[in-house]
């Protein structure tokens, strides 16, 4: 169990040792984000921006601009909300080199309370033209997200998270944006899943398992340029689909799939993820519990579906 | 230095008949903002910058940004006529297929360094390029033209800050104070007053000139460069449409062209027969 969040801080303070190129910007959360473990190595290449998100995003534009390769992060709420349009404008038109890695995204923020759980950022980043959204399930996978997004010409949003999550992937976990990969084979449903969602779409496949039902489990690290063949090939095979994500289900993995299979392979589908909600206060297991994101929802979307199938 | 002057001056007021020109053919974009702000355009391009019309990436080049972006024409008719592109394109300002966006667009047009035009996102963009050359060890600068008006989005001041804060020497702000915006005066819409002691407050070194008198704005930039330890900022008064009189300082020609009717006369105003020559 790691939080994405550490991931990242390690990552990036490694990748810092192999490229000078690498610049980290944040807004009075380095402690939060984890950059402050590149702050304490490379001082000379972090700049803390303070309380001033739109700043910093335009900040970082300016510096991909000269040839550098900025990492801003803050809190995902802060990142996609206040500075939108900075995003929008000074990263995204001009195809800036920002990797803008926000932490702290959805429901499991959890005591801060719903001004700052961001539900719709996935939906808001996959809208902008030019952008790249991954949303890494483990700490695994998080290292090696950042290190292609540092690798990648072109803005990333990176989503990642608060809590400590399970860890899925193993050291030999080869990670492309643009790829998905099926963790399990199924034939008689498929669950797609994105971030911490797919560790419990697993748990979700094996209480199926006990009840003689095959699930396939598909991680969708990169939610735009989005993998279409092997959504497809899910669809196609299995016939079923549920979407998991910590994440409005208006916009984000389950827009994405439903907009997919819609034009190109009409099948039953269900979307499990916030229900076109605000977030609360709570502890983020109580509110993954809460807003019905725990396997046996999996398990029970699962079993609606089949009964119409 | 007087031959200076005089040189840049009529380079100025060949550039103001190229914008007139570029405007009424392309029938859309903003005529009293660029008219205000050439003189500054003109002596950053063809006196202070370092740059290189046939290598636009050259690393050594200072850098440019036009914050008020809606002043696009200013700086396309200086890059064109400075050899970036050729002097043709722009009569396809603004149309489908053009390089020439209504708002700067680093993407197509060689000598753009960023995308700007959105209000207030410039002076950012500037910092990180500043901070990027400190970090490079480049002696490059950064010059930025933000407008007056601009200066009421809120990331203006957090740039400020930042820019102070990280006491950016090698950035060189520059505000086109022309007072008026779209809906009237800057004072009546939301008052910015006093610029020079605001700015003084964050942290910057600040000249105020007359934005039209060249040998003032060489002076201020020379005056910049020598300044350690924080940003510079020059207020440079201007006057909005500057050049063409019934232009001037009227804010219903902030994003109007001139008409058919309007051209001659216009070119009359800065000193062209009616066969295109100077007079």
């Amino acid at each position: 169990m790691i939080a994405t969040r550490d991931a990242y801080g390690e990552a990036l303070a490694k990748l810092g040792e192999e490229n000078d190129n690498i610049v980290v910007l944040d807004a009075d959360l380095s402690g939060s984000t984890k950059t402050s473990l590149f702050a304490k190595k490379f001082p000379e290449r972090f700049f803390n921006m303070g309380i001033a998100e739109a700043n910093m995003i335009g900040t970082a534009a300016g510096l991909a601009a000269a040839g550098k390769i900025p990492f801003a992060s803050t809190f995902a709420i802060f990142a996609v909300g206040r500075a939108w349009e900075q995003v929008r404008q000074s990263v995204a038109y001009p195809k800036a080199n920002v990797k803008i890695v926000a932490t702290h995204s959805g429901i499991t923020v959890g005591e801060d309370g719903g001004s700052h759980q961001s539900v719709e950022d996935i939906a808001i980043m996959r809208a902008v033209p030019n952008m790249t959204v991954i949303v890494p399930a483990d700490g695994i996978e998080t290292a090696l997200a950042v290190k292609a997004a540092a690798d990648f010409k072109g803005p990333v949003y990176v989503r990642l998270g608060r809590n400590k999550v399970p860890t899925i992937f193993d050291d030999t976990y080869k990670f492309e944006i643009g790829k998905g990969v099926m963790l399990r084979p199924g034939t008689d449903i498929t669950f797609i899943g994105t971030g911490l969602m797919t560790a419990q779409a697993l748990v979700a496949a094996d209480l199926l398992q006990a009840e003689g039902i095959s699930a396939r489990v598909i991680h969708i690290a990169t939610i735009k340029p989005l993998d279409e063949e092997i959504i497809l090939a899910a669809a196609r095979e299995t016939g079923a689909i549920v979407t998991a994500e910590e994440h409005s289900i208006i916009g984000g993995l389950g827009g994405a799939v439903s907009e997919l299979l819609s034009e190109k392979c009409p099948t039953k589908l269900k979307r499990v993820g916030i229900k076109d909600r605000f977030g609360l206060s709570g502890k983020g297991d109580e509110l993954l519990k809460y807003f019905g994101l725990l396997p046996e929802n999996l398990v029970e979307a699962a079993k609606e579906i089949l009964a119409e199938k | 230095m007087n031959e200076t002057v005089a040189t840049l001056q009529k380079k100025a007021r060949k550039l103001r008949v190229d914008i007139i020109k570029t405007l009424h053919r392309s029938k859309s974009g903003h005529t009293g903002g660029s008219l205000s702000v050439i003189d500054l355009v003109t002596t950053l391009y063809y006196h202070k910058m370092r740059h290189n019309p046939a290598d636009p990436k050259w690393a050594g080049r200072d850098r440019f940004v036009l914050s008020k972006g809606h002043a696009a024409p200013a700086q396309y008719v200086a890059l064109a006529d400075c050899g970036y592109f050729p002097a043709e394109d722009l009569g396809m300002l603004r149309q489908l297929g053009s390089h020439l966006q209504g708002h700067p667009d680093s993407k197509g047009t060689p000598g753009v360094e960023v995308c700007t035009g959105s209000l207030g996102q410039g002076l950012s963009m500037a910092n990180g390029m500043a901070l990027a050359l400190r970090l490079d060890k480049s002696n490059s600068r950064v010059y930025a033209i933000l407008g007056d008006g601009e200066l009421q989005e809120g990331q203006i001041w957090e740039a400020l800050m930042a820019a102070c804060h990280y006491r950016l020497d090698n950035l060189c702000i520059m505000i086109d104070a022309n007072g008026l915006q779209i809906d009237g005066e800057v004072a009546k819409v939301m008052n910015v007053e006093p610029i020079p002691e605001k700015l003084r407050a964050f942290g910057c070194n600040v000249i105020e000139i007359d934005g039209h008198d060249i040998s003032q704005i060489i002076s201020a930039l020379d005056a910049a460069e020598t300044v350690k330890g924080q940003p510079t900022a020059i207020v440079a008064r201007t006057v909005k449409g500057k050049g063409v009189s019934f232009f001037e300082n009227k804010a219903s020609y902030h994003g109007v062209t001139p008409s058919d009717e309007e051209l001659p006369r216009a070119l009359e105003c800065l000193g062209e027969d009616c066969n295109g020559g100077e007079k």
